[in-house]
C-alpha cells in the first residue's frame, strides 16, 4: 500500500511510538483516503488517541513516516500542519467569546477580517448558534460548546479534520443527535474527518471505514459491514457487537472455506479470510442474531442444546443455550418475528445456523 | 447555588446563636490586630507631638500638613509644597514597582518551570524556592550585603573573571535597593503563579498550536490571560510588602535610598521621632496599599465575571 500519494488524505507508514520502555504504537500501517469519514475504534489504551494526536503533531513519531496529501509531515509543529482537532473536552479558550474562539484560527492565519467575520458568521449558522456569538464558553451548556470547538476546528477550513472522542462528554440522547449531525457536516463539507472512539455504535453508525485497534496495533480496516460480518480475528469479532466463539478443529479445507468441528463432535461449514491450515484449531464466531432455535429433533450432527436462560429485552429477546457439545451460545430473536414456539429455561432446542453466518478465527 | 439556598437558610436559622458565639474569637482576632491598632494610628495622626516621643492630647492637623507644606522653620512662612517626604514617597513606589516588575521577570518563568515538572519532582521544587525563608529576613538583608560588597564573594569573581577591573560599588545604590527587595520578596510571586499555571488546562496551549498560533502568539493570548489572577495576586503580594519595607532599603541603599518604611521606623525609633507624623505617614501608605487591593478586588471580580 502506497501511502505517501496525493490521493491518500493521511497516509500512516509503519509508525511505531514508545514513551521511554513503553511501546504506545507498534508499527502502524493506514491509508485515509479523501472525504472520508475514517475512525480509529479501540479500548481505551489501544493507541487510538496517541495515532491521532501523531497527526495533529502533539506527539512525536518516534518510528515511521506521517503524510498529508503526499506531503511528509511528522517533523512539522502542529501549528505548521493544516489540520485541525476537536478535543474530547472542547478545550475553548475561556476568556474569548464564542465568535472569538471561531475566528482564532483564520486571525492566526492572517486572513482579511472582512473575510474573517463573514467565515465566522457562517460556521456560527452551520452548528446552529447565530445567538449565542457574544456569549463565553462557561454560559453554553456541554452540547453547545461541542458545536463551538467544531465551528472553531473547521473555520480554518482544514484538509483533515481530526476529532478526539468528542462526543464522550454528552448525554447518550445528545450523543445520539450528534452523530447524525456530526456525518452530515461531513458530507456536506466534504472535509475528511478522522474520527476516535472507544464507542462501537459510533464507529458503525458514523463511518466510511473503521479500523479496529487494540494493544498498539491495527487489528483491521473496513467497512462497518466487513469488520462486522468478516471480522479478521478474535478481537475484532469480540469487541464489535456481540458474538459466540466456539473452540473447533479445522477440516476439509476448500479454498477460504472448510468444515469445523466441534468438540463434541457436530461439524459446521464456515469461511475465513484467507485458506486455513487443516487439522488446525481455530474458533467460530457466530453473530447471536444469525442463531435461531427450532424444536429439538434430536437427529444425528444437529446442533441442539438446553435452553438455561432467557432475557426479555422489549425489541428481542435473548436465550442462553448450553450445547450438546459443551459450549455456551446466546441466541437473540426479533420480538416482531414471532416465533411459533416459546422457550423457557430447561427446554431442549435445535440451533439453526443462518447461511453464511459462521466465519472461522485462526487468530 | 440557587437550589442549595433553601437547605442553607434553614441551616443558619437553627444554629445562628450557636454560631455567633462560634464566630467570636475571629471577630476578636480582627479587633485586637487590626482595627484597635489602626485606629490607634488614625487618632494619633490628628494629635500633637511631644517632643521625646509620644503625644499630647490636643487635636492638630500638623502631621499631615508636615508632609505635604513647608511652612519655614519657625511655620510663619507661606506655605509651599514640601517635597522631602513626597520625594520619598515616590521613590518608594518606584522602587516597589520595579521590584514586582523584576519579580515577574524571573518569578514566572521559574513558577511556570516548575509547574510543567512531573507531580513528584514539583514539590522539591517548591521546597527550594522556600527553603531561605527559614531564616530571618534581617539575617538575610544583612548576608546580602555581605555578598555585593567591595570585596564581598560577587566583585571577587568578578575580577578574577576579568569581567571588571575595579570592583563594582553595589552597597548604597538603588540596585542594592533592588536586590534586597527581590530577594526578599520572590516566592511571593513564585507561589501564586505556579498555583494558577499548575491549575492551567494545557489542552489550551494545544488547541491553540494545533490553530495556527506559534509559541509566543499561545503564551500572549491564552496562557497569560488564563494565569492573570495568579499573576495579579503575585504582585500585589510583592508589591505591598515593598512599598513598606525599611530593611532592604536601611540596610544596602543607606541615607541616600530612604524609603517610606524608613521613613515610618525613624518617627517611633529612640526619642527623636515624631508620632503624629509617622502615624499620618502610616495612614498615607496604608490609603495607597488600600487602593491598590481594590483595583485587584475589580479585577477579580472582573475575572469571575468573564471566566470561569
Amino acid at each position: 500500500m502506497d501511502v505517501g500519494t496525493e490521493r491518500t488524505a493521511v497516509g500512516i507508514r509503519d509508525v511505531v511510538k514508545r514513551f521511554g520502555t513503553f511501546t504506545a504504537l507498534t508499527g502502524a500501517t493506514l491509508e485515509i483516503r479523501d472525504n472520508e469519514f475514517f475512525t480509529l475504534l479501540g479500548p481505551s489504551g489501544c493507541g487510538k488517541t496517541t495515532l491521532l494526536r501523531m497527526i495533529a503533531g502533539f506527539e512525536d513519531v518516534t518510528e515511521g513516516a506521517i503524510f498529508l496529501f503526499g506531503e511528509e509531515i511528522e517533523d512539522l509543529p502542529p501549528n505548521k500542519r493544516p489540520v485541525n482537532t476537536v478535543f474530547q473536552h472542547y478545550a475553548l479558550f475561556p476568556h474569548m467569546t464564542v465568535a472569538e474562539n471561531i475566528a482564532f484560527g483564520m486571525r492566526m492565519l492572517k486572513q482579511p477580517r472582512a473575510e474573517i467575520e463573514a467565515r465566522t458568521l457562517k460556521m456560527l449558522g452551520l452548528v446552529k448558534l447565530g445567538d449565542f456569538a457574544e456569549r463565553k464558553p462557561h454560559q453554553l451548556s456541554g452540547g453547545q460548546q461541542q458545536r463551538v470547538a467544531l465551528a472553531r476546528a473547521m473555520a480554518p477550513d482544514p484538509k483533515v479534520l481530526l476529532l478526539d472522542e468528542p462526543l464522550s462528554a454528552l448525554d447518550l440522547k445528545l450523543r445520539q443527535a450528534m452523530r447524525v449531525e456530526l456525518k452530515q457536516l461531513q458530507r456536506e463539507t466534504g472535509i475528511t474527518f478522522v474520527f476516535v472512539t472507544h464507542d462501537q455504535e459510533e464507529a458503525l453508525t458514523m463511518s466510511d471505514r473503521i479500523a479496529v485497534m487494540s494493544a498498539g496495533e491495527i487489528q483491521q480496516t473496513g467497512t462497518a459491514h466487513e469488520i462486522y460480518e468478516k471480522p479478521a480475528n478474535r478481537f475484532v469479532a469480540d469487541f464489535i457487537g456481540e458474538t459466540n466463539l466456539i473452540d473447533v478443529t479445522i477440516e476439509q479445507v476448500d479454498g477460504k472455506s472448510c468444515l469445523c468441528r466441534l468438540e463434541g463432535g457436530t461439524a459446521l461449514e464456515a469461511t475465513a479470510a484467507e485458506t486455513p491450515m487443516a487439522g488446525a484449531k481455530g474458533h467460530i464466531s457466530i453473530r447471536p442474531e444469525r442463531l435461531s432455535l427450532t424444536e429439538a429433533e434430536d437427529g444425528v450432527g444437529e446442533l441442539a442444546g438446553t435452553v438455561y436462560h432467557t432475557v426479555y429485552l422489549g425489541t428481542d429477546t435473548q436465550h442462553l443455550v448450553r450445547l450438546d457439545d459443551g459450549a455456551e451460545v446466546i441466541v437473540r430473536t426479533q420480538n416482531a418475528h414471532h416465533a411459533a414456539v416459546d422457550f423457557n429455561p430447561g427446554d431442549r432446542a435445535a440451533l439453526q445456523v443462518d447461511a453464511g453466518a459462521v466465519r472461522l478465527l485462526v487468530t | 447555588m440557587a437550589g442549595g439556598f433553601g437547605g442553607g437558610a434553614t441551616v443558619s436559622r437553627t444554629f445562628a446563636p450557636v454560631r455567633n458565639w462560634l464566630l467570636l474569637p475571629s471577630w476578636a482576632v480582627i479587633g485586637i490586630f487590626l482595627v484597635v491598632p489602626v485606629g490607634i494610628m488614625l487618632v494619633y495622626s490628628f494629635l500633637t507631638k511631644e517632643f521625646r516621643g509620644g503625644v499630647i492630647w490636643e487635636f492638630s492637623l500638623a502631621a499631615y500638613d508636615q508632609f505635604i507644606f513647608d511652612r519655614g522653620l519657625f511655620g510663619d512662612e507661606a506655605p509651599t509644597i514640601e517635597w522631602t517626604y513626597i520625594t520619598i514617597f515616590l521613590r518608594s513606589i518606584i522602587q516597589a514597582l520595579v521590584a514586582t516588575v523584576f519579580c515577574l521577570v524571573i518569578g514566572f518563568p521559574t513558577a511556570y518551570f516548575i509547574a510543567t515538572r512531573e507531580p513528584a519532582s514539583r514539590s522539591i521544587w517548591l521546597f527550594l524556592i522556600t527553603v531561605p525563608y527559614w531564616v530571618n529576613l534581617l539575617i538575610r538583608t544583612v548576608s546580602m550585603k555581605f555578598l555585593i560588597r567591595d570585596n564581598g564573594p560577587l566583585n571577587e569573581f568578578l575580577l578574577w573573571t576579568g569581567v571588571i577591573s575595579e570592583p563594582l560599588a553595589l552597597v548604597n545604590t538603588n540596585l542594592a535597593v533592588q536586590l534586597g527587595l527581590f530577594y526578599s520578596y520572590l516566592p511571593f510571586m513564585v507561589l501564586p503563579i505556579y498555583a494558577s499555571v499548575e491549575r492551567y488546562n494545557f489542552a489550551l496551549s494545544e488547541a491553540a498550536a494545533d490553530l495556527y498560533a506559534d509559541r509566543w502568539t499561545t503564551l500572549r493570548q491564552i496562557l497569560l490571560p488564563a494565569v492573570r489572577p495568579g499573576i495579579i495576586a503575585g504582585c500585589i503580594l510583592v508589591f505591598v510588602p515593598s512599598l513598606g519595607a525599611f530593611l532592604a532599603p536601611d540596610l544596602l541603599g543607606g541615607a541616600k535610598n530612604f524609603m517610606i518604611g524608613s521613613l515610618i521606623e525613624e518617627q517611633f525609633k529612640g526619642n527623636a521621632g515624631n508620632w503624629p507624623f509617622g502615624a499620618a505617614a502610616s495612614m498615607i501608605l496604608l490609603t495607597m496599599v488600600l487602593i491598590v487591593l481594590m483595583f485587584y478586588a475589580r479585577q477579580q471580580s472582573r475575572a469571575d465575571q468573564g471566566g470561569r
